[in-house]
């Protein structure tokens, strides 16, 4: 079943993938409409191989690092197709989608660590991590977008206006994306963090713990929410904005990488 | 049913003919009134834009003379000599007629391949046609053909996605800077014809500030009074620049009238928000250099023009996409109109074999002796039984099988061979 699942998902990418492809390389409407709608189907496959990996392991999706990935490239698909619909713009999927299909891929392909320590228990620890783990895949989405945001403004102001240009979308439009995207993250990381601490204080009497993956947090949260206010600044606004924003979440791959396996003592995959 | 078209474009036709043929909506209402009230057609619609006059009809009747009388009818309607026009006009029959105006209605045909505006031609000339009750079946199933065959092709193909004028190139790369424009601030620089085109565009985008400058107050004052703006002196270029979203320039003059200083001073006051500045002059009005400013895209003239040829090839490469769409919809017409055709012919048919049957039970049936009333009554209800059967069958085939319809190219060489003399309905 678990295969099964495995596969639909696959096939649903892919097929997701190529209709975006096919919508802003050849301009195809339908090509899009295509895209959109197994990106949606893929999401529910998506979904359900989650559940018969966990079922199979008898513990939640994010207790190894294949865990985590699978569930930070779903999480990055269910953000990108939020906006997808939110802003009515669809021409970014195809630029999305590889990162979906690599986590998915890489998570699919580790074999699961069977003998990693069940992680701990309780609606507050499994909201605290999902909502961390759905603000990095927004933070992540925000970067890819604003990676597109520079690149796009490079060809305008080099003149290079070839057939992508005029399907991509706008860059004041690719701003505000990035905008959604990164209070989407911000909302997240920050009831996820006050949970994770009411969690804490409920097991252990205290609020506050040590440690380093604590500072790491607070700062991508300051990181953020500084980007969030220089970007609503005209003279910010646009790409010095966005290169602030793959700074941050350059912060957060050393947050999510470095911090949680060298440093961290709570904070394992997420 | 015979569908007709005369017509001439500007490949067929220079433009003082154009000019002459061309049809106002009184007179392409009174043209479709008389060609119906001579009984030339019955069914009629007038298309007339700045670059095509053409007339759509379906004659009463099937002969080739009704493009004739359709020729001499324009050449007395617009008091043009025949053999002037002879040359001009195109004239196309049935399936040429059809694929002729779906090609119009995608852009096909158009002077600037894939224009958007002749669809909204095509749409309004087919409303007034249809509201004054010039058009009837086989029109309306046509001209509604032809606006979805316009509206594929547009969502369906580049043909009409990108710009083809220096004036909308402009505008559109502006929009891949600020999307919607409906929020912004343009100021012109100059107040020449191609500084109206591309405010024209502008204005059709809802722009929320227009300024104008020109050297000439008087000038500036009249395009601003057109397009609603305001005029702002030709000295204050630092008030002037700090302003606007996006600058177009099309001053004559020897040198770079804005200068990097300029802008770069500009940039500074209005907090480094993007500004677009079209230099559309020639001496170049912008000093090159001012393109490393941050936040600021310059496209001059020239580069303007090579994105307006780029798109020229995208779009000619789009016209096969456009030209199977249009077969397609060419194709579903012309199933539509034999079906309709073969059930008139069905019906004819039944008609004339009780008519024959008629005629049978009283030549032969009332020789027969012995025969009592009811027994004829009888025996004329079977006969009818097995002609309806006989019709039945072919008559529910031809309704549920398209591809049947599709097959039965020539319906005239089934209606002479059932129904010799009959003329076309």
């Amino acid at each position: 079943m678990d295969h099964l699942f495995f596969l639909l998902t696959l096939a649903a990418y892919l097929g997701s993938f190529a209709g975006y492809v096919g919508y802003l390389v050849a301009g195809r409407e339908w090509s899009g409409r295509v895209g959109t709608l197994l990106l949606a189907a893929g999401l529910v496959a998506h979904y359900c191989a989650l559940l018969e990996r966990s079922r199979g392991l008898h513990t939640v999706p994010y207790h190894d690092l294949a865990g985590s990935m699978s569930l930070f490239g779903w999480l990055l698909a269910l953000t990108y197709l939020s906006l997808e619909v939110f802003h009515r713009q669809r021409s970014v999927g195809a630029l999305v989608l590889p990162f979906v299909l690599a986590f998915f891929l890489f998570a699919h392909a580790a074999t699961p660590d069977h003998n990693a320590a069940v992680p701990a228990k309780g609606v507050a620890f499994a909201l605290h991590v999902t909502l961390s783990i759905l603000a990095y895949a927004a933070f992540g989405l925000s970067c890819v977008l604003s990676v597109i945001y520079l690149a796009q403004q490079r060809l305008l102001q080099k003149h290079k206006v070839g057939n992508l240009l005029w399907r991509l979308p706008p860059l004041d439009l690719l701003d505000r994306m990035s905008q959604s995207s990164v209070l989407v993250g911000l909302i997240a990381i920050t009831i996820g963090t006050a949970l994770g601490f009411l969690w804490v204080d409920r097991l252990t009497g205290a609020l506050w713990h040590y440690d380093p993956k604590y500072v790491v947090t607070l700062l991508v949260l300051a990181a953020y929410v500084i980007y969030l206010r220089l970007a609503r600044n005209p003279g910010w606004r646009g790409s010095r904005a966005s290169r602030l924003c793959i700074f941050n979440f350059a912060i957060v791959i050393f947050s999510f990488t470095v911090v949680n396996l060298f440093f961290s003592h709570a904070h394992r995959y997420f | 049913m015979e569908i007709v078209l005369v017509g001439l474009n500007h490949r067929s036709a220079p433009v003082e003919v154009r000019e002459r043929v061309s049809f106002t909506a009184d007179q392409a209402r009174q043209a479709a009134e008389e060609l119906r009230a001579r009984g030339i057609f019955h069914e009629t619609l007038v298309l007339s834009t700045c670059n095509r006059s053409e007339v759509y009809g379906v004659p009463p009747e099937a002969s080739r003379e009704s493009a004739a009388a359709l020729s001499s009818y324009l050449s007395s309607f617009h008091a043009v000599q025949l053999e002037q026009l002879d040359g001009a006009l195109y004239r196309h029959h049935d399936r040429h007629a059809v694929r002729h105006l779906f090609r119009v209605a995608s852009g096909l045909d158009s002077m600037v391949l894939g224009e958007a505006e002749i669809l909204g031609q095509v749409r309004e000339a087919y409303r007034a046609a249809h509201e004054s009750g010039a058009t009837g079946p086989v029109l309306n199933r046509m001209f509604q053909g032809a606006l979805e065959v316009g509206k594929r092709v547009r969502h369906e193909t580049e043909l009409g996605a990108r710009p083809m004028s220096v004036a909308s190139a402009g505008v559109k790369l502006a929009e891949r800077i600020f999307g919607k424009l409906n929020q912004r601030t343009v100021l012109v620089l100059g107040a020449g014809t191609i500084s109206e085109q591309v405010v024209a565009q502008l204005r059709d985008r809802r722009i929320a500030h227009l300024y104008v400058m020109n050297r000439s107050r008087d000038r500036a004052e009249l395009l601003a009074r057109e397009f609603s703006g305001k005029v702002i002196n030709w000295e204050d270029w630092d008030a002037a620049l700090a302003q606007p979203d996006v600058i177009v320039s099309s001053i004559s003059t020897e040198e770079p009238a804005l200068k990097q200083a300029m802008l770069e001073r500009a940039m500074a006051a209005r907090g480094n928000r993007p500004l677009f500045v079209m230099d559309l002059g020639l001496p170049r009005n912008v000093e090159s250099s001012a393109a490393n400013l941050y936040n600021l895209y310059l496209y001059n003239i020239d580069d303007l023009t090579q994105i307006v040829e780029q798109n020229r090839d995208a779009r000619q490469s789009e016209v096969p996409r456009a030209e199977a769409i249009v077969d397609e919809h060419v194709d579903k017409f012309l199933t539509w109109q034999t079906s309709v055709e073969l059930i008139g012919i069905v019906e004819a048919l039944r008609g004339k074999l009780k008519e024959e049957r008629a005629a049978f039970v009283h030549e032969r049936v009332q020789r027969v002796p012995n025969l009592s009333p009811e027994q004829r009554t009888q025996m004329e209800t079977l006969m009818d039984e097995l002609l309806e059967k006989l019709l039945l069958d072919p008559a529910r085939r031809l309704q549920g099988e398209k591809d049947l319809r599709r097959k039965i190219q020539n319906v005239e060489a089934i209606r002479d061979l059932f129904l010799p003399g009959r003329e076309r309905p």
